[in-house]
């Protein structure tokens, strides 16, 4: 079982986001006025943008062509430089390869770097529950873990909390400190962070970072940060997990800096980011540094079934949030709505197949079907299309309601008949025209409750367009 | 193509469900802009919906059936102009996905999909109407509808005949290509997270501080000038095609009668 559901009703959570102000001026201010505009900024300055989203939009279908055999090269050049490759067939036995390696190392605490893959199977839940401390050395992912809150975004974890409640939360939890220090300017608070965390990294017996990009030809992971964390996690401790799932491999180096090129531009607008960190195999006897022992979990958990399925485009994903910065439903709901660990358009399409789609069945509908999505992913993954697919099955299994599905059925029943559709039409239009009066809309309408909760509903004009045409009307 | 003076296409007009039900004036708009622009245009009876809510309900059966009958319904034209974006995109992408297992139909949605043009940019690009005759003196901004932008790159078109519109000041919209929340049936099925949406819309709507709010899709107006009723604003709402063809005398969508 991967990590539960932390929000089962969409609709709840999505109302609890939208009551809260707080997190309306956040997600505004990192949205629309952040993330949004640094990404235009990002691709004016590189006029091969598109160019390169077709080249790794062919790129990651290629390795999905392939992927046995790259996966398999990765595997032999990881061992060739002295590290070990663990397939996990599902969370479980992630979480069991990971706890293993952690007890034989005789571990007491973890310093972990940012991982979505981490969060998927639920291992800090699973370490702590074996009496392992794991430390979360991503600053966004540290504020979250103090405040044992899952993450709101899966690039900015930490988001939708403000700085005044940071400072809170390091006064409540650094307690050796003076309870009134000044903590009002973000530069202190990273400061404090970064002290606390320093120590943290030395004394970390196992180092776990997930990977952004493996590549095949040399058996290298690679990850990218913004702190630097990702190099201490992965540096400092005696043993080095890489814990990333199979969809992440690609050929060659010069095919891992394609990638890169459009990551991080898409996700913060950076030409790239500040630490881009690669990491082949344990320390050599000739090194000055590095892990002693260096393992690489790879993750499956279902992904070999998307494969073969109407939802296999989703496997070209980078992870970069684009698609999540720019949905207007993400926009005033923000992350926790959607309940799992992926938010957003993509979490849409993933969530469902990770925990079923009668557990799941809100967030296909959960869209606009606006495109802006599949307007801005760096590797043209059709998001409205997986959705509208995961909408089929929702609808093949009946969990749309039961009144949804009579709706749809009248409607189309009457739509095939033109003239009892004239006919019925004609008089409800008729009907409602009366019950306007001179009114231009309704501001209550029995059966239009949905509609008019949040907004006026305009009367029919007059008359039907066909019932006037044919009586002469040009 | 071929649409020099002496060859009229023999063009029929797929007038949308909601146009037909909601708000007539936007099909008789588009009736006297096509014929100003030279073209000949037929209304088919046999029309009703597209199929847009069952497809987007993941509903393919009822949605394959409509799909036939407006395939059907258009068999026989040279072109099918739709004054809306949303529908336009439906019959002229969509269609051709519903019948991956149906050779025949498949070829005949696609023959369809070739013959299938969004109103702003049939007049704009195939008519190449240049002159509308159209006067209002005042000021408008204008909302691209997602599909329209999006599925069919409607976004120059009605910008160009908004041009030749007479002591029209044309304001542009901040994000207008931001989405204004009604998504068809998920404007009712989620009407927190829609009215939310639509009221970022309003925001913006108001700051551009224009007379008329314009657009080219029916729903997405409703949508949006029934958030700006709501909340009190004066701002008119039209379809694009109604200014054009010079209809915005009577009221506004979701106006009163005697405002």
């Amino acid at each position: 079982m991967s990590q539960d559901p932390k929000c089962h009703d969409f609709h709840q959570g999505a109302k609890k986001a939208l009551d809260d102000e707080r997190l309306q001026t956040l997600l505004g201010r990192t949205l629309e006025n952040g993330f949004q505009k640094k990404r235009l900024q990002g691709m004016s300055r590189l006029p091969e943008y598109e160019q390169l989203r077709d080249k790794a939009r062919d790129l990651k279908d290629h390795v999905l062509d392939h992927l046995d055999m790259y996966l398999a090269r990765f595997e032999a050049e990881v061992t060739k430089a002295g590290g070990q490759v663990h397939w996990a067939r599902d969370a479980a036995q992630a979480r069991d390869i990971i706890l293993d390696i952690c007890i034989k190392a005789d571990a007491k605490t973890v310093s972990k770097g940012k991982s979505m893959i981490a969060e998927e199977i639920g291992l800090n839940d699973h370490l702590i529950a074996n009496a392992i401390v794991p430390v979360e050395t991503d600053l966004g992912e540290y504020i979250i873990q103090l405040r044992d809150e899952p993450p709101s975004h899966i690039i900015a974890p930490a988001f939708h909390i403000s700085k005044e409640q940071v400072a809170e939360t390091f006064v409540e939890n650094h307690t050796h400190l003076d309870p009134d220090r000044d903590l009002s300017e973000p530069t202190t608070l990273l400061n404090e962070a970064r002290g606390e965390l320093r120590d943290k990294f030395l004394c970390a017996d196992v180092g776990i970072t997930g990977a952004n990009i493996l590549v095949a030809e040399t058996g290298t992971a690679m990850i990218v940060t913004n702190e630097g964390n990702g190099d201490l996690t992965q540096d400092l401790p005696p043993v080095h997990i890489a814990l990333t799932s199979i969809e992440k491999v690609v050929p060659t180096l010069e095919d891992a800096t394609l990638i890169l090129r459009l990551l991080a531009r898409t996700a913060t607008g950076q030409e790239q980011s500040v630490y881009n960190t690669f990491f082949t195999g344990a320390k050599r006897p000739d090194d000055i540094d590095g892990p002693d022992e260096y393992h690489v979990v790879l993750l499956d958990n279902g992904r070999s079934e998307l494969l073969g399925s109407e939802f296999r485009d989703i496997l070209r994903c980078i992870r970069c949030g684009a698609c999540i910065n720019h949905c207007p439903v993400y926009g005033v709901t923000s992350g926790h709505a959607y309940g799992w660990v992926y938010p957003g358009p993509m979490g849409s399409v993933l969530t469902p197949h990770f925990v079923g789609i009668e557990e799941a069945h809100l967030l296909p509908g959960a869209s606009t079907f606006c495109g802006r999505c599949e307007e801005v992913c760096p590797v043209r993954i059709p998001l409205p299309q997986l959705l509208r697919n995961w909408r089929v099955r929702a609808f093949e299994k009946g969990l749309s309601g039961r009144a949804q599905r009579l709706g749809l059925g009248m409607w189309a029943g009457l739509a095939r008949r033109p003239w009892a559709y004239r006919l019925i039409m004609n008089f409800a239009i008729a009907a409602l025209s009366t019950l306007a009066r001179e009114k231009g809309s309704f501001r209550r309408l029995l059966g239009a409750g949905g509609w008019t909760k949040t907004r006026d509903l305009p009367a029919p004009q007059g008359g039907t367009f066909q019932s006037r045409y044919a009586k002469g009307e040009r | 193509m071929n649409n020099t003076p002496s060859h009229k296409p023999h063009i029929g007009l797929f007038v949308t469900c909601l146009v037909d039900l909601m708000r007539p004036s936007i099909g008789f708009a588009a009736l006297r802009l096509l014929a100003r622009a030279g073209a000949e245009v037929v209304v088919p009876d046999r029309q009703t919906c597209c199929g847009q809510p069952a497809y987007n309900s993941g509903d393919s059966k009822n949605a394959r059936a409509l799909a036939k009958d407006v395939i059907e319904a258009f068999a026989d034209f040279e072109h099918v102009v739709v004054p809306s974006g949303s529908c336009g995109g439906m019959i002229a992408h969509h269609y051709v996905k519903l019948f991956a297992d149906d050779d025949a139909w498949r070829a005949r949605a696609e023959d369809l999909a070739a013959r299938t043009f969004e109103l702003t940019t049939y007049l704009a690009e195939h008519l190449d109407l240049n002159d509308t005759g159209a006067v209002f003196d005042g000021s408008a901004t204008y909302h691209d509808s997602c599909a329209g932008l999006r599925e069919l790159g409607v976004k120059q078109q009605p910008r160009h005949l908004l041009a030749t519109v007479d002591g029209l000041t044309l304001n542009e919209l901040e994000d207008s290509e931001a989405c204004c929340g009604f998504g068809g049936l998920f404007s009712i099925k989620y009407p927190d997270v829609s009215g939310a949406i639509v009221d970022k819309k309003a925001d913006r709507v108001v700051a551009a501080n224009s007379d008329l709010l314009l657009g080219g899709d029916l729903g997405c107006l409703m949508n949006m000038a029934g958030k700006l009723k709501r909340r009190g604003s004066k701002v008119r709402v039209f379809h694009v095609a109604e200014l054009l063809a010079n209809m915005t005398d009577g009221p506004a969508i979701g106006e009163d009668r005697d405002a």
